[in-house]
């Protein structure tokens, strides 16, 4: 894969001279990522890139993970659910688990960044180790309601952080430290987001077993009752009634969600009485989303709930025409009629995708408008530019800085 | 030519960045949003008033300032989203101006139209008061004359532009623009100078702004020849 220099045909030179700019304010300085899992999810997807470009700019970048057995990710999933708003039954021995491996990790898990950069509650008290050196939580969950015993129980580790950050505005709350909005971020060079030859895309769907004899509607997603797989394949049904189309249920599993088979075998049954519905289980098969996504007709991401939702991005960067729901950072990746379509129900996800598979001359339309905002919001060079300001900015607290 | 080229002093480019701090502020009226625009930072207003240069710079399809949009798209005051569309932000030489402006036009509406007071955004469509911290870096481009500042133009970001255009005037409280000032008291091209002083650059993307200062330029440049 290539470094800095090839993102330069993509948003320009420029930009990649900026980017060596702040980072020559950060030489010096370590900064110490701790997120839970190495594989699966978007935070650990955004990490793998976000490191080695770090480091790439002169930025002493490290990441180490936490570690828990099946019962500490079987409760940080159920805070997961309850932060997201969803009704979960937690008991006070969750609480304990939660505690118990937590301690474990304070014990085992080296701390030496001058900046110690927490993603998610799995290693939020990792902070009783703080020393003279800066703390940041990054939350990466929308937490715009979130279930106020979890939340409560969080928060007493949280405030004892330097700043926290989050992917969208109304996930903000009154917090006594400061707090800052930084999306995330797809990478234009990694397998899941580069060309592919026309080859590559007909080989996956030769695999899979998908034919293009008829348009392709598509859902890219781990197999999680938030993204509404079910509703997806309700949408498609309904779609179906008028247009001949088959529809792709495309996803893998992370490592720290215990429910995702459960999930998977759900959606299974759903879908087992129509042929022309493909569910995929695709563990880390970045080349595959890829093909599947360029090969679709609409993609779509109809979650009841997302922290940010990077398969809206790496459909529009492919300038695929999306349907998705208002949530979470969604919205602001889809200006409605205008970079996609957004919903709010099964109903209005059905009748979105009919309007998009009558009038493809739109639906190109909506894909191209889509493509430019991501290149100009939504590209990890923009995120690298703001995670080295938001660093930056742990030792500036004006709001003119002059470097 | 030789007189317009040569330059007294050199020009260093330099950039602004920005990072969004959020406030945890949010409205979900008309009342409360004018009383939390009359209380937040300064950068606040400069945020909402400005951040749509950035985030669209191809094409520009959200009212140029995130209040006009709110009142339009989430509480359906139509006429008065136009309104503050349309305020000149281009005339407002300081942030406080521009607030007492926003805060007048929000005002008026409210009496003029009680009815409006009763209009709130559903959940989830609130007002998000958000903050900008600015960055600012000098860079390597470096001009000693009017044609280099012109191939420097062309190669440097938009937030470069932006920073010489936009923050000099308006957050620094200056009465022109970088460009404008060095090329009147630098180069002494009064013309020239006015030109550029005279784009509203309010009104066009951070892209054409850049290819009208370019044109502006050597358009110029061969008028000097």
């Amino acid at each position: 894969m290539n470094g800095l220099e090839g993102y330069i045909p993509i948003v320009g030179g420029a930009i990649i001279d900026d980017l060596r700019l702040i980072a020559d304010n950060l030489k010096g300085r370590i900064i110490q990522h701790i997120n839970s899992t190495s594989v699966g999810g978007g935070v650990a997807e955004i990490l793998n890139r976000m490191v080695p470009l770090l480091k790439e700019l002169g930025v002493d970048t490290r990441w180490d993970l936490i570690k828990g057995g099946e019962q500490f990710f079987n409760v940080t999933k159920k805070f997961h659910n309850a932060l997201h708003g969803r009704p979960q039954e937690i008991t006070s021995h969750d609480f304990e688990i939660f505690r118990e491996t937590s301690r474990q990790n304070i014990e085992e898990v080296n701390i030496y960044g001058d900046i110690v950069f927490i993603h998610d509650p799995q290693p939020v008290a990792l902070i009783k180790k703080k020393s003279n050196n800066k703390w940041l939580w990054r939350c990466h969950v929308d937490v715009s309601e979130p279930d106020s015993r979890v939340w409560s129980f969080l928060m007493d580790f949280i405030r004892q952080y330097d700043a926290a950050v989050f992917s969208a505005p109304a996930f903000s709350q009154r917090l006594p430290f400061r707090q800052f909005l930084i999306s995330p971020s797809i990478d234009p060079q990694s397998d899941k987001n580069k060309e592919l030859p026309r080859e590559v895309i007909d080989n996956v769907l030769e695999k899979y077993g998908i034919l293009k004899d008829k348009p392709i509607i598509t859902q890219i997603s781990r197999f999680d009752r938030l993204k509404d797989p079910v509703g997806v394949i309700e949408a498609y049904l309904q779609v179906k009634k008028y247009i001949d189309c088959q529809l792709i249920l495309a996803g893998g599993t992370a490592s720290d969600d215990p429910e995702g088979l459960d999930v998977l075998a759900e959606v299974k049954e759903k879908a087992s009485r129509d042929k022309d519905i493909h569910v995929l289980l695709l563990p880390q098969d970045d080349i595959a989303v890829n093909a599947l996504q360029r090969a679709s007709t609409v993609i779509m991401q109809k979650s009841l709930r997302e922290g940010f939702g990077l398969t809206v991005a790496e459909a529009l960067w492919k300038a695929k025409p999306v349907v998705a729901s208002n949530v979470g950072g969604i919205p602001l990746q889809i200006k409605h009629k205008y970079s996609g379509l957004l919903c709010r129900s099964v109903q209005g996800a059905a009748f979105a995708i009919k309007q998009l598979l009558n009038s493809p001359a739109y639906a190109k339309k909506l894909g191209e408008n889509g493509r430019e905002h991501i290149r100009n919001n939504f590209l990890i060079t923009r995120h690298l530019r703001d995670y080295m300001l938001l660093f930056l900015s742990l030792y500036h607290d004006a709001d003119v800085v002059y470097l | 030519m030789a007189e317009i080229l040569k330059a007294s002093e050199q020009f260093r480019f330099y950039t602004r960045l920005n990072l969004s701090e959020l406030t945890g502020l949010r409205a979900t009226t008309l009342s409360q949003l004018v009383g939390l625009i009359k209380t937040v930072p300064g950068s606040c207003i400069y945020h909402h008033t400005h951040r749509f240069l950035q985030q669209h710079q191809y094409l520009s399809p959200e009212p140029p300032n995130d209040f006009a949009y709110w009142v339009s798209e989430m509480l359906g005051e139509d006429a008065l989203g136009e309104e503050l569309a349309s305020i000149d932000t281009v005339q407002f030489s300081n942030i406080r101006s521009l607030r007492e402006e926003i805060i007048k036009t929000i005002e008026n509406y409210l009496e003029n139209k009680p009815s409006s007071r009763l209009k709130f955004a559903s959940e989830g469509e609130e007002f998000h008061f958000i903050k900008a911290i600015s960055f600012v870096l000098p860079t390597h481009y470096v001009a000693n004359n009017i044609r280099e500042f012109a191939d420097i133009l062309k190669k440097v970001t938009i937030d470069s532009i932006y920073f010489h255009i936009f923050e000099a005037r308006l957050r620094l409280e200056q009465k022109t623009n970088d460009f404008s000032n060095w090329i009147r008291t630098a180069v002494g091209d009064d013309k020239l100078a006015d030109d550029i002083t005279r784009l509203d650059p309010y009104t066009r993307t951070l892209e054409d702004l850049r290819n009208s200062l370019i044109l502006i330029i050597e358009e110029r440049m061969v008028g000097a020849l």
